[in-house]
């Protein structure tokens, strides 16, 4: 579904130039859920990002549904995915309704039967109709995040990108997101790939997993690998010891 | 045991509002001896407020109210302002959780460090600065003469952590409240900045009063866990029994986090019960 090879991002020109992104490549099979973890700089978000066509990259081939996904992308090409970001106190547009919220993308696509496709919207996520003429301040943070899920989901995209979606929650309130992201794949065989720093949240809901370090990408390993600890580098092993706690052990 | 650092009982903070009055904190009792004591919780159960309230910091219209409120000999409902001073940072002092908009940006490392010094132990100019290097060595900064010099936009996030952590410890206060010190860093840096905390903790015998919403970091860190849940204190026991605790809501809390150890099919979700406010 989506083929990525030799993804190169880089930031500034001249002297001062950041590599954020070298050489990354995977794929991603239709309806999988890929999960990429790695620090903070680590370039997983901007791998993300380069995907969707927000920044600029280069690389030898980057397929999304088997078309190629060039710099300029048609209204046709941004229809085949859709992302949801991290903070949804911040994503959601403050003086903007649910309801105007969730029809601006179909009034873009010009697909008709808003209405109704507002409504099914709101009960596909989760929410209730009396959400549906809303402020986001009126909104608890779980539920703003599934107006951004019902934002990015009402196009019917083939691929979700999910940039931190719960970093910004409650555990409580992540359960609640992750079931639903569970379930909204599930019943529509959605491709995903999801960015965490979280090595917990993306083995429960991925498949397979990416780990990246300073731009690069080290190691792809399978969830139930992460798990047993099974892992080739010395870099995934750290991460995995740091996630299971504080251990005393001097380093 | 030794009598405990920091005694309370029945603390409440209260905030009026149009529709009545909020209680961020009920009724919470604990006593803090020389330990790591975790206080877990969600957003908005009142973990922050509590370490707030004993270090005085609950503007108006805000009201703390408490039957005993003491660290070690002194009472502190009826410190005034003046008192309060002496006691933030001399005897208590926290640490915020991100470093970006709790230091000063316009001001050095060096300078930031060096009035803690000069204020509370009335250290002289060069003073302050030998203390202050030996402090940022002390949180294992690499290179501290060069840190000094450096602005806070200049750092990153760990190490902003550690810059604040030395602000803090500079004039070795007895009891150190940590408001979520970890939250906004990686989980590789979160372990050292951990094993600090952990190494001051042991050798200068300072009480550490842990806030975080992470239940595997608490957990593996702290001797003792206050859990919070609506401003209220619903359970305490020992950091090793947690994932063994019995109330609904600590279970609940538990079932709820996605584990890295086994997989879940689907993650409980917490139903709150409103008996357990009363």
């Amino acid at each position: 579904m989506i083929t990525v090879s030799d993804l190169d991002v880089v930031f500034g020109r001249g002297r001062r130039t950041i590599h954020a992104v070298q050489g990354v490549s995977f794929t991603v099979a239709p309806g999988e859920t890929f999960g990429i973890v790695g620090e903070s700089g680590s370039g997983k978000s901007t791998v993300l990002k380069a995907i969707a066509g927000l920044v600029q990259s280069t690389s030898t081939a980057l397929e999304i549904g088997g078309r190629p996904a060039s710099t300029r992308r048609s209204r046709q090409d941004r229809r085949l995915l859709q992302l949801v970001f991290q903070d949804p106190y911040a994503s959601l547009h403050p003086r903007q309704t649910v309801d105007d919220i969730l029809r601006e993308p179909l009034v873009i696509h010009s697909i008709g039967d808003i209405d109704e496709k507002v409504k099914s919207a709101i009960a596909d996520v989760g929410l209730l109709s009396m959400h549906r003429f809303r402020y986001p301040h009126q909104l608890s943070g779980g539920q703003r995040q599934r107006v951004a899920i019902a934002r990015a989901f009402i196009l019917r995209p083939p691929v979700l990108l999910l940039d931190e979606p719960t970093s910004a929650l409650d555990v409580s309130v992540q359960a609640e997101i992750l079931n639903l992201l569970s379930k909204l794949r599930k019943s529509y065989s959605l491709t995903s790939i999801l960015v965490s720093h979280d090595l917990a949240v993306v083995a429960h809901l991925c498949d397979r997993i990416a780990i990246m370090r300073l731009g690069k990408l080290i190691e792809i390993v399978h969830a139930e690998d992460l798990r047993k600890g099974a892992v080739e580098t010395e870099y995934a092993r750290e991460l995995i010891a740091a996630s299971h706690g504080f251990t005393r052990a001097s380093a | 045991m030794t009598a405990p650092l920091l005694t309370v009982e029945d603390l409440n903070v209260t905030y009026p509002g149009r529709s009545g009055v909020t209680r961020a904190v009920r009724n919470a009792s604990f006593t803090l001896g020389r330990e790591r004591l975790g206080i877990v919780g969600e957003s908005g159960s009142g973990k922050s407020t509590t370490g707030r309230a004993l270090l005085g910091l609950i503007q108006s219209p805000g009201v703390v109210s408490a039957r005993k409120m003491r660290l070690g000999e002194t009472d502190l409902q009826s410190c005034t302002e003046r008192e309060w001073q002496k006691l933030r940072g001399r005897r208590m002092s926290m640490i915020m959780q991100d470093p970006k908009y709790s230091l000063n940006p316009v001001k050095t490392v060096g300078n930031q460090i060096g009035e803690t010094c000069r204020l509370h132990l009335n250290s002289s100019r060069k003073e302050a600065e030998q203390r202050s290097l030996a402090m940022l060595e002390a949180v294992k900064i690499r290179d501290p003469e060069m840190v000094l010099q450096l602005y806070p936009h200049q750092l990153s996030g760990g190490m902003g952590q550690r810059v604040m952590i030395a602000m803090m410890l500079v004039a070795e206060p007895d009891v150190l409240i940590a408001d979520e010190p970890t939250s906004a860093l990686d989980v590789t840096v979160q372990n050292e900045v951990l094993r600090i905390l952990d190494d001051l903790v042991r050798e200068r015998g300072m009480g550490l009063m842990f806030i975080s919403h992470n239940l595997t970091v608490v957990s593996s860190f702290c001797d003792r866990v206050l859990i919070m849940y609506g401003g209220k204190i619903v359970e305490e026991c020992a950091a090793r029994d947690l994932a063994n605790a019995s109330h609904p809501y600590s279970r609940a809390l538990l079932a709820a986090a996605p584990s890295l150890d086994y997989r879940r099919e689907e993650l409980a979700t917490v139903i709150r019960d409103p008996e357990w406010l009363k």
